[in-house]
């Protein structure tokens, strides 16, 4: 005997277990569409030659994607160096020295930085940094810098603060410093998900579009210096898709380009978020 | 020695603190004074005249109620979508579920991915299916962006659900679906914060739309119709070399940091109002 | 406080089946067994209290009763409890409908985020009952026979969690009784209230015990001397002894109950 309820409620959950497979899936068919559409040029090239080749002439089929991964790595290094100090000196303060009364005040702040929009960032780029550093790989990564610092700042307070008080107090206690039980025991402690977290931060900063397109220049060149203009990966799929569907080989390329950087960021996360569920789990009661 | 350490770190940090504050003060002067400046009633409710990149006439309501538009739609597409994915998480899955943990997983995976790749594959799929950048298509796309943040957060919210809520609605005779009323209930403010961090990070984003809303002047009428879309009226009019189109960007940028900073302020208070118990 | 108030025939009770039979339960959480072999008989309409030192099992044989122990991770149950012919924990997600004979009051009352009303109305919502004067019939004759009708009866759409705690109690009992229960599972349901709150909570189970079968675990064995008619004592895990209140507290025949009565460990 098996009444309506019962029947509703196994139904609903089958209907909820398809949408909760079906969430987990679209990580597998987005990374199976990315490489269906680059086949024709993964088929056409040798990877090394479009990984390792300076050469971009789209139109005499030369696909070299050097330019656009060193200006990659060139703006994401710079925003790292720049926005890691200052994000990890804020955290620590934030959750080992600060006053519950200035927590309140810079909570909000960071929220307000993490929900700007990219475009945002890129106008005030454009206003104020590009005057003093021109359209460069220097602009790009001071703009990502600021913009991934929220995000890191957040990810950092939420690991030092599963750490219990007990730990440091008890360094402390023995007459350390309080920077020095911070530095033996929270630091120590939380190295894999400090690691984790700078991870999280640079494939957000990889995948950042419009604000460093803004700022950045765009010229397919491999940068030799941090005042030379930068084209990141983001930068050429967001300039050149949608209009270079009459080349076939153009628009794969322009996948491979997605198809990279989905690869790198979705290894990273994979790596960082597992290693931040353990380090949540080590702490938790 | 180690309390000249203890105090040149201690400046330190009130130095890196005090150049957050900095930062967020100067990006939001810059933007709301620059858009202060180039702001008035023609901006926000006419649509541009001759073209919104040349024509030095009229507004970006276009943009405006574009993104609405977008945004609305998504937001309910979202809500449909994740509140049962949450629910199916917390009430049906057990905390040891392998599915639950690939879920939460590819949620936060997701939620990494940048939107320039959704945007790339979404315009991909929508060229197979033989369909042009539209508003439909910007819907579909800023959709899937926005589940794994609705997602993750009211997943969060639904984590803190305490357990005898569940045990006395099972000890009445209630099935696991028939709780579904004091599970929304109990997390209701979650679901209002997730709402509100997911409309501020659709609003914004503006590689994912590029391609699969496209750009227009006019209001859409329908789906299959391209639509405009705040961020890229940023975008767009910056770029453009005429005064006058430049300042309706700037009159933008403002506008929708507006709504960023009224969304972020609205989730704070509503966070701050019913999770008494957490620090933060 | 009478059976014969019935709003609604939704739920007709066969009047002699109100005993409820254990058979050799085992209950395991992960690797650890927390019951073992439990045989008992829940006589109809009288209370049974449990007792026994924390970690005896006593709230996991009332979480058997009900299967919320199928909440739990990682827990298996074993064996058979059954109520008349029906076997709970074979009852498979038929234990929805059973579960409306068995209603449980926890140690913490446990509002639902709603208001009072719609607290005590919920089970009967859940069962099919949407009529509102019906619901209101309801509500009103189970928070009278709590004693919280002339309380609450001006706020009624008041959120529950504004009641004192004593309160919340009470309305948790009404909620049970809402849906037409045989049984009253109460895990130390006084223990977190005050004295006089706890005496009347007391009070009304030695009412309640005409109507329902009352199973309940308590920590207080001077709580038990007062009310209970039957006594289960484990140790454990296990049941070492079990029979009227009278035997076991004035001539207990095991060594350990003897020595729990007596205050030598808890």
């Amino acid at each position: 005997m098996v009444d309506g309820r019962i029947l509703k409620d196994r139904a609903a959950g089958g209907v909820m277990r398809i949408l909760t497979i079906t969430a987990v899936l679209v990580v597998v068919v987005m990374a199976a569409g990315l490489v269906i559409k680059s086949m024709p040029l993964l088929e056409s090239r040798p990877l090394g030659g479009l990984l390792f080749s300076s050469e971009w002439k789209p139109l005499r089929g030369e696909f070299g994607f050097l330019p656009f991964l060193a200006g990659t790595l060139w703006v994401t290094a710079i925003a790292i160096i720049l926005a890691l100090p200052v994000s990890l000196l804020t955290a620590i303060y934030l959750t080992e020295y600060a006053k519950p009364r200035v927590r309140k005040y810079v909570f909000p702040m960071l929220d307000i930085l993490a929900g700007l929009p990219s475009v945002i960032y890129g106008v005030w780029g454009v206003l104020l940094i590009v005057p003093f550093t021109g359209y460069t790989l220097l602009a790009g990564g001071i703009v990502l810098g600021v913009m991934i610092l929220p995000l890191l700042v957040s990810l950092l307070v939420e690991i030092f603060s599963t750490v219990p008080d007990a730990l440091s107090e008890a360094s402390t206690s023995l007459g350390a410093t309080r920077w020095q039980g911070i530095k033996r025991v929270v630091l120590r402690k939380t190295f894999p998900g400090i690691v984790a977290s700078v991870v999280l931060a640079v494939s957000r900063a990889l995948g950042e579009t419009i604000a460093v397109l803004m700022v950045c220049g765009n010229l397919p060149r491999v940068p030799q210096s941090l005042t030379d203009a930068g084209y990141p990966l983001p930068a050429l799929i967001a300039n050149n898709y949608g209009e270079m569907l009459s080349l076939p080989l153009y628009e794969a390329a322009l996948m491979f380009a997605a198809l990279i950087l989905f690869t790198v960021i979705l290894l990273f996360n994979v790596t960082s978020r597992v290693i931040l569920y353990r380090v949540e789990k080590k702490f938790a009661l | 020695m180690k309390f000249l350490e203890e105090k040149i770190v201690k400046a330190l940090m009130y130095l890196s603190t005090a150049l957050v504050a900095a930062w967020v003060v100067s990006i939001l002067w810059t933007i709301l004074s620059k858009g202060w400046g180039s702001m008035s009633w023609e901006m926000v409710s006419q649509l541009p005249g001759g073209g919104f990149y040349i024509g030095k006439e009229g507004g970006f309501l276009n943009a405006i109620v574009g993104s609405l538009y977008i945004v609305g739609a998504s937001a309910v597409l979202g809500l449909l979508v994740s509140v049962p994915v949450v629910f199916y998480l917390n009430v049906y899955l057990r905390r040891s579920s392998k599915l639950g943990y690939a879920a939460r997983l590819a949620c936060d995976v997701l939620f990494g991915i940048p939107s320039i790749v959704y945007g790339a594959f979404g315009f991909a799929l929508m060229v197979a299916l033989g369909m042009r950048a539209s508003l439909g298509g910007g819907i579909v796309v800023v959709t899937l962006l926005i589940i794994p943040i609705f997602i993750r957060s009211m997943d969060e919210a639904a984590r803190g659900f305490p357990r005898e809520i569940l045990d006395t609605a099972y000890s009445l005779g209630a099935t696991r679906l028939q709780t579904i009323g004091v599970v929304l209930r109990q997390i209701a403010p979650g679901i209002a914060t997730a709402t509100l961090l997911s409309i501020g990070r659709a609003i914004g984003d503006a590689a994912g739309v590029m391609f699969t809303a496209g750009y227009t002047d006019s209001i859409p009428t329908s789906l299959s119709q391209p639509a405009a879309t705040l961020p890229l009226a940023v975008f767009f009019q910056l770029s453009s070399p005429i005064a006058e189109v430049q300042n309706r960007a700037y009159a933008a940028a403002a506008v929708l940091t507006l709504i960023v900073l009224v969304l972020s302020v609205g989730g704070r208070l509503i966070m701050n109002r019913f999770s008494k118990n957490k620090l933060q | 406080m009478t059976r014969t108030f019935r709003p609604d025939n939704k739920f007709p009770r066969s009047a002699d089946t109100t005993q409820m039979k254990i058979e050799g339960l085992d209950v395991h959480i992960g690797a650890s067994a927390i019951l073992k072999n439990v045989n008992l008989v829940i006589p109809d309409k009288q209370i049974t209290c449990v007792i026994g030192p924390s970690g005896c099992g006593k709230s996991t044989l009332l979480r058997s009763m009900n299967r919320l122990i199928d909440s739990t991770e990682g827990a298996r149950i074993e064996g058979r409890i059954l109520i008349g012919d029906e076997d709970i924990v074979h009852s498979g997600e038929h234990i929805t409908e059973l579960r409306r004979r068995i209603g449980l009051v926890s140690q913490k009352p446990s509002p639902l985020p709603m208001s009072i009303f719609e607290n005590v109305a919920y089970g009967c919502q859940i069962h099919g009952i949407r009529n509102r004067r019906k619901l209101r019939l309801v509500v009103r004759h189970y928070l009278e026979a709590v004693g919280l009708w002339d309380e609450v009866a001006e706020r009624l759409h008041t959120p529950a969690s504004r009641l004192s705690i004593g309160q919340q109690q009470r309305l948790c009992l009404a909620r049970s009784l809402a849906v037409e229960p045989q049984f009253i599972l109460a895990d130390e349901a006084t223990s977190a209230l005050d004295p006089i709150a706890s005496r009347n909570v007391e009070e009304l189970f030695v009412r309640l015990k005409n109507d329902y079968s009352i199973i309940m675990v308590t920590h207080t064995l001077r709580q038990a001397r007062r009310i209970a008619d039957h006594v289960v004592f484990m140790y454990l895990g296990e049941v070492v002894e079990a029979g009227p209140a009278v035997q076991v507290f004035d001539d207990p025949q095991h060594e350990l109950t003897k020595k729990y009565l007596s205050g030598a460990f808890s």
